[in-house]
Order: structure tokens, then C-alpha cells, then sequence
């Protein structure tokens, strides 16, 4: 009886996430039942197309991807959940700190703010694009050289705002960099060593 | 986000028409780097959004005969980047290149950019039925207001945050809007209207009407232009306060002048009694700061954001002297 009170009250780690994420599940279902349904609007011949889905197509590093999205589903849901293309971090989820920054027809958007069906048509290139085959991109061997991450989970938004700003800029000044990686939040702090990292990068990529 | 439906029109008259034959929660995006956020914040529930950015056309930026054009669908950023307004507009540039951040630029436009809603914290707050979302009442007045108006409050004292308004604004530009009917135009500092015309919006753009082009006078040549921005944060953020100002300058001698503030009223605005107080004086610290002190007077600052009278001085007094610069 005593034993069972307690193993009653042990809560390990493991089951204090899984409820964690049950109630969010459950959170989530029950803000779709009680919120109201959008209204079904039709269009008429000659009128704008509408749609509550779309199948749409889009190249993502090199590749061309095809799916069904929905037009609530944003970009980044789709390279995450879709694509498994994980590397890009799902983190304010508000369009105001970087860590899903991906560069879309070759400029840096966040993937969190933009729908996945205005991405039809567009090429998307993912930290998981970068490198060709073992050989890292500049950027991100520079990020290793310079200890550029504490917690890496800003890394990967940092490092494709780095690739457009010196696709850009061949020789960036320091408030050029920071200016340009103005859209990435790193909460360890460690942007001395990012800024250094971009510079030793911008070097690498000028000797070639 | 919860879901809605996406429409894509391949022109703008089916975008006004749409607009003219629905009747509630149809809006239009352009950029999205706003809508967006009060889709995911619960501000607003769309039935349908429709997607500016699929019709052809709408971003352009293009010197024609007595005016410069500018489609409202360019991207903030290829504002901030065009020779043509690097060489000519100074102020749309300094005022472009410190919107939000690289990304957000890439994304948002012009048209979005003069068209966003206010970031008033109790606005924000999809708990909060203030003034602006149909209550009785503006819970900043008595409550938090650092970031709050000095001039025009009253119902509500959100500021507008658009950096782009108050530079178009000092610049002269007009406002090309379309709807089912065809076009009009009107001076940009007539688009936006106090609380006290209609709380729930910014601006008189109607149900069925989309702006589809800024235009600006060509720019003569002894006019400098300037937009001073002060936040609290080293890399990016709204405006707490800021100046455009263009002027046609004799030397140092100011002949005419316009001063557009941001972050200080429901809407841009515009300080034409220190414009009065500067006109034949030399561009110096001294004369913007005994000019600004005249508006200041008139200002009502709530609680906590009496700070923004001086702040306003200053602005206007950096803005002044970077003419001449």
C-alpha cells in the first residue's frame, strides 16, 4: 500500500514530457473544435481561384518536392514535418529571431512566417543544402574553426544569413555583419565568435 | 494557425471585386510579415486571405515624367538597394534600410509596410478588447503606456509604427488606390485618419479598395532629405520615435520644410507649426531645437512616455543637422 502511494508520486522525466506533449496535442484538437470554422467561399467563373487545399511544388536543395498543403501550413511545417529537412529550428515561431532562416530564391526569409503555398514554384535551399557531400560550405567550416555555437540551436539560421550576406557582400566590415545577421537571436550570447566565424569565412572564400 | 482559405488572383480587379462582393474577414496580404502575426497571435480569424504577391506586376519602382512610381508590392528591401532612390531619396533609404530585420525586408513591401497595424502591447494582446477591436475603452491610457502617443490620443493612443509613412509623407507622395470602380489617388498624409474619424483602422482605405502604387514628385535640386530612428535596441526595432524631414535648402538656409514624425501619434505626424518656426533659418542644432521646442507645447504625455518630448527635440534637431551632411 505504502509502496504503491509512492510509485504513484514518482514522476520520471520521460512521462512528465509525454503528458507535456499530450496536453498540447489535447490543447491543439480542442482549440479546432471549439474555434470557429472558416466559412466556405466560393469563386466564381472568371473570379480568383480560391482554395482550402493545394498541391503545389517547389525545389528544395536541388530538389523538386510535390505535396498537398494546406493554406494555414507554413513553410517551415513543411521542410520540418514533410521533408524531415529537421535542420531548420522551429523556435519563436513569430518571425523575430532567425532560427528558421532559409534562403528562398537565394534570399533570407524566415520559414516560420511564410506560407508554404506562396513558396510554390520557388527554389529553397536548407542548411541541409549546403555542404557538397563531406565538403562543408565556408560557412559552416568557418562556425566549427571558430567555436561559433554554444547550445547550436541558432547555428543553422545564423549560418544561411551568413551565406546570403556574403553571397552579397565578398569583404563585409564588422557592422556590416552584424547588420546583416540582424535577424538571428543566439540566447548564448556567442556572437563575438559568430561575427569572427563570418569574417574568417568571407576570407576563405575570397582565396578561393 | 487555424485554418482559412487562399485565394490567388491573377489581377487586381478580381482582388476588388472579391472584395466588393464579401462582406466580412477577407483579407489581403501582401507581404505577410504582419497578417501573419495576427493570424498566429488571434487577433484576427480569416475566412479567406488573399495573396497579393500572385499578381503579376504590382513591384516595380519606375522614373516616368513627373514622378517617380513605386509598385506597392516592392520588396522593403529592393527599396532600400535602387540606385535610382539611393541617389535621389535619401530618406526612403535611411528609412527602409532600418524596417525590421533582413529577412522581414525580403518579405514585406511597401504597400504592407504603409498599410500594418499598431504594435500597441493591449492591441497585441487577443485578450484585450480595447478601443481599436470594438471596446469601450483604451487600456493604455491609465495603464502601461512607455510606448504611447503625445499627440492625438484620446480613444486610443497606439502609435502608428510605420518607418516608410512618415518618409513618403515628408516626400509628398500620393497614394494610387484601386477598386472595382478603377482608381483614385490622394496625398499619403490624407490615408490616414486619427481615432477619432474611425478607431477600428488606420488609414481610409475602404472594404473593397487595395493601394497599388506610391508616387512621389521628382526630386529637385537643392531638396535633402533625412529620417532619423531611435529604438532601445542595438540591432532592430519599431521606432519609439522618429523625423523626416525634407527640405529645400539656399546654402544652409532652409527655404521650405517638411517635418513627418513617427511613434509619437495615432497616425504619421506632421509638424507644420515648426516647419513654419524653420523656414528662413540656418539648418543648425540651435534653430531645429528652439523651432522643435514650439510643437512640444502642444504635446500630452500620458504617465510614462513624457520622455518622448525630448526625445522628439532631439530627433528633430539630428535630422536637421544631417541635411546639411
Amino acid at each position: 500500500m505504502e509502496n504503491s502511494r509512492k510509485k504513484k508520486k514518482t514522476v520520471t522525466r520521460r512521462a512528465f514530457l509525454q503528458s507535456l506533449s499530450g496536453g498540447a496535442v489535447g490543447a491543439g484538437v480542442a482549440s479546432r473544435v471549439l474555434g470557429k470554422e472558416p466559412r466556405s467561399i466560393q469563386s466564381g467563373p472568371g473570379e480568383m481561384e480560391v482554395f482550402s487545399s493545394k498541391r503545389i511544388a517547389l525545389t528544395v536543395n536541388g530538389k523538386k518536392v510535390g505535396f498537398e498543403t494546406e493554406p494555414g501550413e507554413t513553410l517551415l511545417q513543411v521542410l520540418r514535418d514533410r521533408l524531415r529537412l529537421t535542420g531548420t529550428k522551429r523556435t519563436c515561431n513569430r518571425g523575430e529571431c532567425g532560427g528558421c532562416t532559409v534562403l528562398l530564391d537565394g534570399k533570407p526569409v524566415y520559414s516560420c512566417h511564410i506560407l508554404a503555398i506562396q513558396a510554390e514554384g520557388k527554389d529553397i535551399l536548407t542548411i541541409e543544402g549546403l555542404a557538397s557531400g563531406d565538403k562543408l560550405h565556408p560557412v559552416q567550416q568557418a562556425f566549427i574553426d571558430k567555436d561559433s555555437y554554444q547550445c547550436g540551436f541558432c547555428t543553422p539560421g545564423f549560418i544561411m544569413s551568413s551565406v546570403a550576406l556574403l553571397d552579397k557582400n565578398k569583404q563585409p566590415s564588422l557592422d556590416e555583419i552584424k547588420a546583416g545577421l540582424s535577424g538571428n537571436l543566439c540566447r548564448c550570447g556567442n556572437y563575438q565568435k559568430i561575427h569572427a566565424a563570418v569574417a574568417a569565412a568571407a576570407d576563405a572564400m575570397r582565396r578561393g | 494557425m487555424n485554418s482559412f482559405q487562399y485565394g490567388k488572383p491573377t489581377s487586381l480587379e478580381q482582388v476588388t471585386s472579391f472584395l466588393a462582393r464579401e462582406n466580412a474577414n477577407v483579407f489581403v496580404m501582401a507581404g505577410g510579415t504582419d497578417l501573419l502575426g495576427e493570424i498566429k497571435e488571434g487577433l484576427i480569424e480569416p475566412d479567406l486571405v488573399i495573396d497579393l504577391k500572385a499578381v503579376p506586376g504590382l513591384a516595380y519602382i519606375k522614373k516616368e515624367k513627373d514622378a517617380v512610381a513605386i509598385g506597392a508590392l516592392t520588396a522593403v528591401a529592393d527599396l532600400a538597394e535602387d540606385p535610382m532612390i539611393r541617389q535621389d531619396y535619401r530618406v526612403l533609404v535611411e528609412a527602409a534600410k532600418v524596417i525590421a530585420s533582413p529577412q522581414l525586408r525580403n518579405m514585406g513591401t511597401v504597400g504592407g509596410n504603409l498599410c500594418q497595424r499598431p504594435r500597441c502591447w493591449y492591441y497585441r494582446d487577443a485578450r484585450v478588447v480595447c478601443s481599436k477591436k470594438g471596446g469601450s475603452k483604451c487600456y493604455a491610457e491609465k495603464g502601461r503606456n512607455k510606448y504611447h502617443a503625445i499627440f492625438a490620443g484620446g480613444i486610443c493612443y497606439a502609435v502608428y509604427p510605420s518607418d516608410l509613412a512618415p518618409a513618403f509623407i515628408a516626400l509628398e507622395a500620393i497614394a494610387v488606390i484601386a477598386s472595382p470602380q478603377g482608381e483614385r489617388t490622394i496625398p499619403l498624409a490624407e490615408f490616414y485618419a486619427p481615432p477619432i474619424v474611425n478607431v477600428r483602422k488606420e488609414n481610409v482605405l475602404g472594404k473593397q479598395e487595395v493601394v497599388k502604387e506610391i508616387r512621389i514628385p521628382l526630386a529637385k535640386k537643392n531638396e535633402k532629405s533625412t529620417y532619423q530612428k531611435f529604438i532601445e535596441r542595438g540591432s532592430w526595432d519599431f521606432a519609439v520615435v522618429s523625423a523626416a524631414v525634407k527640405a529645400a535648402l539656399s546654402g544652409a538656409t532652409i527655404e521650405d520644410i517638411r517635418i513627418v514624425c513617427g511613434g509619437v501619434a495615432p497616425i504619421p505626424w506632421r509638424l507644420k507649426k515648426v516647419e513654419a518656426a524653420l523656414k528662413g533659418k540656418k539648418a543648425t542644432e540651435s534653430e531645429a531645437r528652439k523651432a522643435a521646442k514650439i510643437a512640444l507645447a502642444e504635446a500630452a504625455p500620458l504617465a510614462e512616455n513624457g520622455y518622448k518630448i525630448e526625445l522628439l527635440e532631439t530627433m528633430i534637431a539630428r535630422a536637421v543637422v544631417a541635411l546639411g551632411k
